[in-house]
């Protein structure tokens, strides 16, 4: 039972109604990445062969338990590490690098924001990369701080904010450079609860405003029902595509409405039931020897 | 409260010793030891007269292109070594053997090589100062954070942008404690390759004043020279202070 369960991979052939409208507009396409680490000589298999397609403004939450190769996934994704096999591409194009058109939102959000620089310096050092006029980026940080609630603090730094605050200095930088694909890993992680559900109703306004294909890495079943139109379910360690499932909930979402409805209910016990799987699954050898 | 204190250290404890000095020594009976009174007279009519021009600026100016050298110098090759692997590996212990050889054994090989002149001076303290700095940014250019280098990668920086706002303030603390550590060195250097060989500057005068058994004016010369040190060491602490504020604050938050 288990057995067949697990092997069920819907990745490559969803059997969901209702989404062959977006089907042909693939923004970003996994294919059979694989990573393996070398580690004091041995190698460890994070990644075994991760399939998924991504549509043109799409929200997909990737669900996964800790140390299941989430961040792998997105690095390799995003460019930052080179898959050991298999190919990642984003509008037709190899990833081979970090591409334009992408913006991460990274686990470790205090590390990832300078703190030599303003909340302002940082949201605008992409976008002077990206040689946009000045004017140009006033707009852009502008827009960027409106939409994050943030306006007020645009000459602070970064570590005179709370965690709460830099996640939304960290969400407005990568706003601001108008992606046409956000990632982001496990970024309320750290956060209380409170701030943690104003934080998911902003991605989700954000998403909304910005017609963006947004990939969110989160160990939180609950948020990823409650986030994503689609949710991914990966193994553990080497990871695969466990379950690939449709939340039909309606778009507007409400932390009390949507949470109190038995259908995100049961979507929510379907999820658990395939992460609960996929724990206690640890089909093939962690290590791999041959290599 | 603060100021305070750091008012507490700054004037009433050197007023108290001096105060002391002059107490202790009311009746010059020593010869070697010198009275404040004398002293400064001494300082005044040696430092601030003739001297001024012929000794304490040529010192200075020797000792500020060889640090201004050895800064620019140290924080160039050391982006450059801490930025590649494979070079940093290759170049770190040569790099630590050389900077563990005293810099004063080469006056010597300076003096035949180049000569009795500014420039075998304003070299001696280049060698001395240019290793906490370059060893400081090959340290602080390679232990940059790696969340921080993948912000910068995903965002595109490269070359001149990436340098100028990630590798260099990224670095920056420990750049500036390498210069911190160079400022001593170099005010050290630059009195002994005045004692070795030269016709002026600082160290010249105060040994030529030993010489001739001028002691107040012996010494005023390592008054000036204490004098310079703390001018170094306050100017330092201004820049930093510009430079590093957010480190400061940072570390304070962390709390
Ligand atoms: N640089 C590396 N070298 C060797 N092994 C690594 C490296 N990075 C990660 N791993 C290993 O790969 C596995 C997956 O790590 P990864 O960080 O991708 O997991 P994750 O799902 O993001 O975990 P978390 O929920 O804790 O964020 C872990 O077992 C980890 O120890
Ligand atoms: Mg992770």
């Amino acid at each position: 039972m288990t057995e067949n369960r697990v092997t069920e991979n819907r990745v490559t052939e969803p059997q969901v109604s209702g989404r062959q409208d977006v089907r042909q507009d693939v923004r970003l396409s996994v294919d059979q990445v694989q990573k393996v680490y070398q580690r004091d000589g041995e190698s460890f298999e994070a990644v075994r062969s991760l399939t998924l397609d991504l549509h043109q403004g799409e929200f997909a939450c990737l669900v996964g338990p800790s140390g299941s190769g989430k961040t792998t996934l997105l690095k390799c994704i995003a460019g930052l590490m080179e898959p050991t096999s298999g190919s990642v591409v984003l509008d037709g194009q190899q990833v081979n690098g970090p591409a334009k058109g992408m913006a991460v939102v990274f686990q470790e959000y205090g590390r990832s924001l300078y703190p030599w620089m303003t909340v302002e310096g940082n949201i605008e050092l992409p976008l002077k990369v990206a040689k946009l006029s000045r004017a140009e980026r006033r707009a852009r940080v502008d827009e960027a701080l409106a939409s994050v609630g943030l306006e007020q603090a645009r000459k602070s730094y970064p570590w005179q904010l709370s965690g709460g605050m830099q996640q939304r200095v960290a969400i407005a930088r990568a706003v601001a450079i108008h992606p046409s694909v956000l990632l982001m890993d496990e970024p309320f992680a750290a956060v209380d609860a409170q701030t943690r559900a104003e934080l998911e109703d902003l991605v989700r306004k954000v998403w909304k405003e910005h017609d963006m294909t947004i990939l969110f890495v989160t160990h939180d079943i609950d948020e990823s029902v409650y986030l994503g139109e689609r949710v991914l379910v990966l193994s553990s360690s080497p990871t695969v595509v466990q379950h690939d499932l449709v939340i039909d909930l309606p778009a507007e979402r409400d932390q009390l409405v949507t949470r109190s409805m038995p259908r995100f209910t049961e979507l929510r016990a379907q999820v658990y039931e395939q992460v609960q799987i996929a724990k206690t699954n640890k089909t093939g050898a962690t290590t791999v020897s041959a290599l | 409260m603060n100021a305070l204190k750091s008012l507490l250290h700054f004037v009433v404890l050197p007023v108290l010793l001096i105060a002391l000095w002059w107490f202790t020594t009311r009746d010059g009976a020593n010869f070697f030891v010198p009275q404040p009174g004398p002293l400064v007279d001494a300082f005044v009519e040696v430092w601030l007269g003739e001297g001024f021009r012929n000794d304490v600026v040529p010192s200075v100016a020797r000792l500020f292109a060889a640090l201004a050298i050895s800064i620019a110098l140290g924080i160039s090759l050391g982006v450059l070594i801490g930025s590649v692997e494979w070079v940093r590996s290759l170049l770190s212990p040569m790099l630590e053997f050389v900077r563990a050889v005293p810099s004063t054994i080469i006056i010597p090989v300076l003096l035949l090589v180049i000569g009795i002149n500014d420039t075998m001076k304003v070299t001696l303290i280049v060698l001395g100062c240019i290793w906490p700095v370059l060893l400081n940014t090959v340290k602080g250019v390679a232990s940059i954070d790696g969340v921080q280098v993948d912000t910068g990668r995903v965002y595109g920086l490269s070359g001149l942008v990436r340098l100028r706002y990630l590798v260099l303030p990224a670095a920056a603390p420990q750049i500036f404690a390498g210069i911190r550590q160079s400022l001593a060195v170099g005010l050290v250097l630059m009195v002994t390759s005045e004692m070795f060989a030269s016709t002026d500057g600082i160290g010249y005068a105060t040994i030529n004043f030993q010489n001739r058994i001028a002691i107040p004016e012996m010494w005023s010369g390592i008054v000036l020279l204490g004098l310079i040190g703390v001018a170094m060491s306050v100017l330092f602490q201004i820049v930093q202070s510009r430079v590093l504020g957010w480190y400061v604050g940072l570390k304070e938050s962390a709390k």
